[in-house]
């Protein structure tokens, strides 16, 4: 069971990291990279969210779409599911934890439509974990994208200083930068743990 | 059919019910917010430039409706500080529109080099090489355009190595000041129309070494100051300043500046001196 969930946390932050190999989240990943402060506050954000939409999606998909035998409708009843936990979590957070929310607000709605979100939930359905390996998958995931996010976060506000030719400035010196950390994690691929 | 009957149904419910939940929450968590808040924030830039000193508009318009003062947002001008006050039943004091003024005239062609330099293209980093760039002056513009980047509004750009201020889109938010590893930026009000455009507090005879048009600090503008109750131009650490609440911009002292770097008007041609007051004086 341990080892199970060690792997599982391992794959979801190195070898199948959701940005670096599934190619999963990346607007985010560009459009909130710029400094390290937003980086954090969304990565945190998504590790927040996808471990309790792993856990919502596990249950509707347990207890109510495959007794139903309607497992063809997971892509919409997730998409629905993520809609509403990601609103119900704002009010909650805007209400209860003020702190947070100013933290995390803005994220939120960003993540509503999030495709790592919707990915994270699909793989568990696909890979068919239990509950606690959902959920470990999901948070871990989210852990995976803080890494991505941050690392680019950090080049970037390097290269901010860099005397890079004027036709890379901007999206563009991000996105080789992110292809090159993406290379570097592909060194990742094909790792097998226990 | 049956499915796809089945499947409507069940996912209608589902999304029913979670539109129920959604609905109770939003009673439930309600949050009791001042209504004038909101009205307060829509009469705002919505720059988020954070010129007021608060951090970003939702910050500032919180304050202002906690009592802060009403007019700190000079992006929107006199009239949303009106506006404002009238939400919050204050009469607003209004706020004077203030420009960016770059107190550098050190131009490529005027300022005395001290080294070629061909690093990463910002003021900061040019500054690391002994805490001063590649100017002579340690008081002039480095000319970088670090400004130009912290300017939200396209009001800055550099022109032959010194900064200049678009006076038409500076809002003085104040940004271009807080970057400027030199610190030559200040905000003056928009109608004050001579503005001594230097900052070397250096000695005369070093300033004529330096550059060909930094102020050596010869007093003559503040004798000439007409003003009775003592000059509104005066001259302090080799530098010419004035004092822009008492300055009644009659230009005498832009006339006398042997160095031409108290700026007139922006652009329009120096005054001659009028010849009748002299009489009288």
């Amino acid at each position: 069971m341990l080892t199970s969930l060690l792997s599982i946390s391992l794959g979801a932050i190195l070898i199948n990291n959701f940005i670096f190999s599934q190619f999963l989240g990346i607007c985010p990943f560009l459009g909130c990279s710029n400094k390290m402060d937003t980086a954090a506050g969304m990565g945190l954000a998504v590790i927040f969210v996808m471990g309790l939409a792993s856990a919502l999606c596990w249950m509707i998909n347990e207890w109510i779409l495959m007794p139903l035998d309607l497992g063809f409708m997971q892509t919409v009843a997730y998409i629905l599911v993520i809609a509403s936990l990601v609103q119900f979590i704002e009010m909650f957070l805007k209400k209860s934890v003020p702190s947070l929310y100013s933290a995390l607000g803005i994220y939120l709605p960003l993540i509503t439509t999030n495709c790592a979100v919707l990915g994270v939930v699909l793989l568990n359905t696909q890979n068919s974990y239990n509950f606690i390996e959902s959920v470990v998958y999901g948070i871990t995931g989210g852990i995976g994208f803080l890494v991505a996010i941050c690392l680019l976060a950090s080049v970037r506000e390097k290269i901010e200083f860099a005397d890079y030719p004027k036709a890379f400035e901007g999206f563009a010196i991000a996105l080789v930068t992110g292809g090159l950390l993406s290379l570097a994690f592909m060194g990742f691929s094909g790792m097998k743990i226990f | 059919m049956n499915t796809i009957i089945f499947a409507i149904v069940v996912l209608g419910l589902l999304g029913a019910l979670f539109g129920a939940v959604l609905g109770l929450a939003s009673k439930i968590f309600h949050v009791d917010q001042d209504p004038r808040l909101e009205q307060v924030r829509e009469c705002l830039a919505g720059a988020n430039c954070g010129g007021c000193g608060y951090p970003g508009c939702d910050g500032y318009a919180a304050a202002v409706v906690a009592g802060g003062p009403t007019n700190k947002c000079v992006v929107a001008g006199p009239d949303a500080a009106a506006k404002i006050g009238e939400i919050m039943g204050v009469s607003a004091e209004a706020s004077e529109k203030m420009v960016a003024h770059v107190t550098c005239s050190g131009s490529n062609d005027v300022a005395q080099p001290r080294f070629n330099y061909s690093g990463p293209k910002t003021c900061q980093a040019a500054m690391l090489f002994g805490g001063r760039d590649s100017k002579d002056c340690r008081f002039a513009c480095v000319g970088l355009g670090t400004c130009v980047e912290a300017c939200q509004f396209g009001a800055m750009s550099v022109e032959n190595g010194v900064a200049h201020v678009d006076r038409e889109k500076c809002v003085a938010c104040g940004a271009c000041a807080d970057v400027c590893p030199k610190k030559i930026i200040e905000m003056v009000p928009y109608k004050q129309k001579v503005i001594p455009t230097c900052s070397s507090q250096e000695k005369g005879g070093v300033v004529m070494k330096q550059c060909d048009v930094g102020c050596i600090g010869c007093m003559k503008c503040q004798r000439e100051c007409p003003l009775k109750d003592g000059p509104a131009i005066t001259v302090e650490n080799n530098l010419a300043h004035i004092d822009y609440s008492r300055c009644i911009g009659c230009g005498k002292c832009a006339t006398v500046c042997p160095r031409n770097i108290i700026k007139w008007q922006f652009g329009a041609p120096r005054p001659r001196p009028v010849v009748e007051e002299k009489k009288e004086a």
